[in-house]
């Protein structure tokens, strides 16, 4: 799982020799993310979110953990247990606007975490599985945002469970009795709260699961960087540890400044005024929204207005909400151009910022706005261009693009020489070779 | 396969988006001739109101509560709102919070009769209220308080700054907004006018509300601290009041939040620091 130039681990004395031995667990951190693991030296500021959304898992775990102490998930005491969070328990108040701020800041990570990898190509071969992984915890992370957001069993808890759970009312046939099943009744009540709580507490372990798998699978081929040129010699790397620990150190303390800032001064400004209001199954709010980091997918399931042929529109529409995150695990094969970095590629990186970036920002302004016209119209617009970006304008662009001319290695295109340059190109970069008995 | 596969999704989704806008567009086109907008103009659209400005103690990072106002925000709470509103997170031990001390908080309570059950007999019955009482609610169920408010039930205002958009200056407008009905509004929208048993007030969503005007005269309540109740006064400190209710630890969070945000930008500082020194001499 290493150069054959990765620092080796040395235990420094007799009790780490003894524990090196019996359970080399420092030796497995040391190769993980410590001196033992060679990074490429070009890595910029947008390779730091992989630790930090690591960082707001571990987070949202503990603030979560702690949180359920005092939370009761009753329908009856849902609420009322939240405002007891918020008022009696010491910094209760601190806690909840760090695990509901925690969440946003995730996704916030999460979605920069992502686009990274979309524009430096991060998902294709070798590290298809670091990509589909990624696609998994991301799905995850999402159910794991939901269930989360109906726990405090205000309006916009309990409609948003409506309206979500009524998606899978639109399957054919199955649909009706899928949605009771999944509520374990006919409308979201008591049944579904206790059962969003048992596995809102389960998922993030799940997440932290596959987080490990995606963390295996980077260290397989060893982390990408923004030329998308493989890594020749050892010139190319630098330890983890102290280079990219220090980065890291540093971008968290930036992340950690901002998110604080919005956790003590505008704990409320993402969230929506309606779920302080108790949740009541005969009054619905005059607009049902979920939360920000839903949107441009919302967008998505609302832009179908009109039945195709035998298909309802709501079914439609469901179909091409998961489908614009689905269609994620396909895109090592959609995009079948070898250069990586969205630098070399002309054509890629116009589609990518004056494309892709902007519909998705409409998208999510159009999901967050109320579901009328103009806005409708709009997210028709934007839905086209983003199922139109990934399944026929990335196809097409891979196969007739001229990449601009690229650096030999990534001592070149930092250093601007690199002695090893004389290699006939094309020969064979050193292969990973596996990390031994760890 | 999927180099096959997914233009075909694509061009699926796409055709049947397609179809979608080109019937919203028919649908659109009438009515954007006819009003200009994409929707025909509704009441609430042309009429409705932004909360007006407010500005309290509490605002911004730096917010604090003006105990003195908050003690005349809970007056009027009790003396006007308590009749029909319930405030039912919040307990009279709270009220120390608003500087009153224990006897103080003590009399407060004792003042509100609380529903408690006779020690001798189990009958229930009422008593006079504990600090660790919650305030009480004006109607003993949700049947009663419709029956009793034109079958509008008025809702709890433990939460109700935050339970609605910018809500302290809501409460505020709302409270200050009530008005005739304006004669524009009954010459475009005569459908619109204002049915018997609710009350116009343009801040409100819907226009018309159950509740009558709640603070009608300079001088309802008489403050101790010689501060001018007036209507917009009296308006003004109630709705600090339930900011105050709605989020108790206000002061306290933004009291925690500088020192933490000052230790976190000198920590990150350090962490600069460290890293520039440990990548000294590193192209990258």
């Amino acid at each position: 799982m290493s150069f054959p130039w990765a620092n080796h681990y040395q235990p420094k004395n007799g009790l780490m020799l003894w524990l090196d031995e019996k359970l080399p667990l420092p030796r497995f951190v040391y190769n993980a993310v410590g001196a033992g693991y060679p990074v490429p030296r070009n890595l910029n500021y947008f390779w730091n979110f992989g630790v930090l959304a690591g960082f707001c898992l571990v987070m949202q775990i503990i603030t979560g953990v702690i949180l359920a102490m005092h939370y009761a998930p009753n329908a009856t005491l849902a609420f009322d247990s939240t405002e007891h969070i918020m008022r009696d328990v010491n910094f209760g108040w601190m806690l909840r606007y760090a695990h509901a701020n925690g969440a946003s800041a995730f996704f916030v990570v999460i979605y920069i975490h992502i686009f990274r990898g979309l524009f430096f190509g991060s998902y294709k071969a070798p590290r298809e599985m670091i990509w589909l992984l990624g696609v998994v915890i991301y799905l995850l992370m999402m159910a794991t945002g939901f269930l989360g957001y109906v726990l405090p069993w205000g309006q916009m808890s309990f409609w948003g469970a409506k309206v979500i759970t009524g998606l899978f009312g639109a399957i054919p046939l199955i649909g009706e009795p899928l949605q009771h099943w999944l509520l374990g009744g006919y409308s979201p009540d008591n049944a579904a709260l206790n059962r969003f709580f048992s596995l809102h507490f389960l998922l993030p372990f799940v997440i932290a699961a596959v987080v490990i798998l995606h963390i295996w699978a980077l260290h397989i081929p060893g982390s990408s960087n923004p030329t998308g040129i493989e890594v020749k010699s050892e010139s190319d790397t630098l330890p983890f540890h102290p280079y990219y620990t220090a980065k890291d150190g540093f971008g968290l303390g930036v992340f950690l400044i901002l998110y604080c800032i919005m956790l003590f001064f505008l704990p409320n400004f993402l969230g929506h005024a309606d779920n302080y209001i108790p949740a009541n199954p005969l009054s619905t709010p005059a607009h049902i929204v979920p939360e920000w980091y839903y949107w441009p997918f919302y967008a998505i399931l609302r832009a179908f207005t009109v039945d195709l042929f035998f298909i309802p529109a709501k079914l439609m529409g469901v179909l091409a909400m998961f489908s614009a995150i689905l269609l994620m695990f396909f895109l090592p094969w959609l995009d079948t151009s070898p250069v990586r970095s969205g630098h070399y590629r002309p054509l890629f990186r116009k589609f990518f910022w004056f494309g892709l970036i902007p519909t998705v920002l409409v998208l999510g302004y159009c999901g967050g706005a109320p579901a009328e016209e103009p806005f409708v119209m709009i997210s028709q617009i934007a839905s086209i261009y983003y199922f139109a970006h990934f399944l026929i304008i990335l196809p097409i662009v891979s196969s007739i693009e001229r990449p601009e001319p690229m650096p030999f290695s990534i001592t070149e295109a930092v250093l601007g020489k690199d002695d090893k340059a004389v290699l006939p190109p094309g020969s064979a970069p050193p292969s990973a070779v596996p990390l031994p008995a760890a | 396969m999927v180099r096959l596969f997914g233009p075909l999704v694509g061009l699926f989704f796409v055709v049947a988006l397609l179809w979608s806008l080109v019937v919203g567009v028919i649908a659109a086109v009438p009515v954007l001739g006819e009003f200009g907008h994409f929707t025909e103009p509704t009441v609430e659209h042309e009429f409705h109101k932004l909360p007006k400005e407010l500005s309290l103690a509490s605002d911004g990072p730096m917010g604090n509560f003006d105990k003195q106002q908050l003690q005349r925000g809970l007056q009027v709470y009790k003396e006007v709102c308590s009749a029909c509103h319930s405030l039912r997170h919040v307990a009279f031990r709270d009220l120390t919070a608003l500087g009153y001390n224990e006897a103080e908080v003590k009399a407060i309570a004792a003042g509100f009769q609380v529903p408690g059950i006779d020690p001798n007999t189990g009958e229930v019955n009422t008593r006079p209220g504990l600090a660790t009482d919650y305030f009480p609610k004006p109607y003993p169920n949700d049947i009663a308080a419709r029956a009793a408010n034109n079958n509008a039930i008025p809702p709890d205002l433990s939460l109700i700054a935050k339970a609605r958009h910018d809500g302290g200056p809501y409460v505020y407008s709302l409270l200050t907004g009530y008005q005739k009905q304006p004669a524009a509004l009954l010459k475009d929208f005569p459908e619109a006018k204002t049915p018997v048993g609710l009350h116009f007030n343009p801040y409100f969503p819907t226009l018309n509300l159950a509740m009558a005007q709640p603070i009608t005269a300079d001088g309802q309540v008489t403050y101790g601290d010689g501060t001018k109740p007036t209507v917009a006064q009296m308006s003004k400190d109630v709705a600090a009041f339930f900011i105050w209710t709605a989020e108790p630890k206000l002061a306290k969070r933004n009291q925690t939040g500088w020192p933490v945000i000052l230790f976190l930008i000198f920590a990150t500082g350090l962490a600069y620091l460290a890293y520039q020194n440990v990548w000294r001499g590193k192209k990258h």
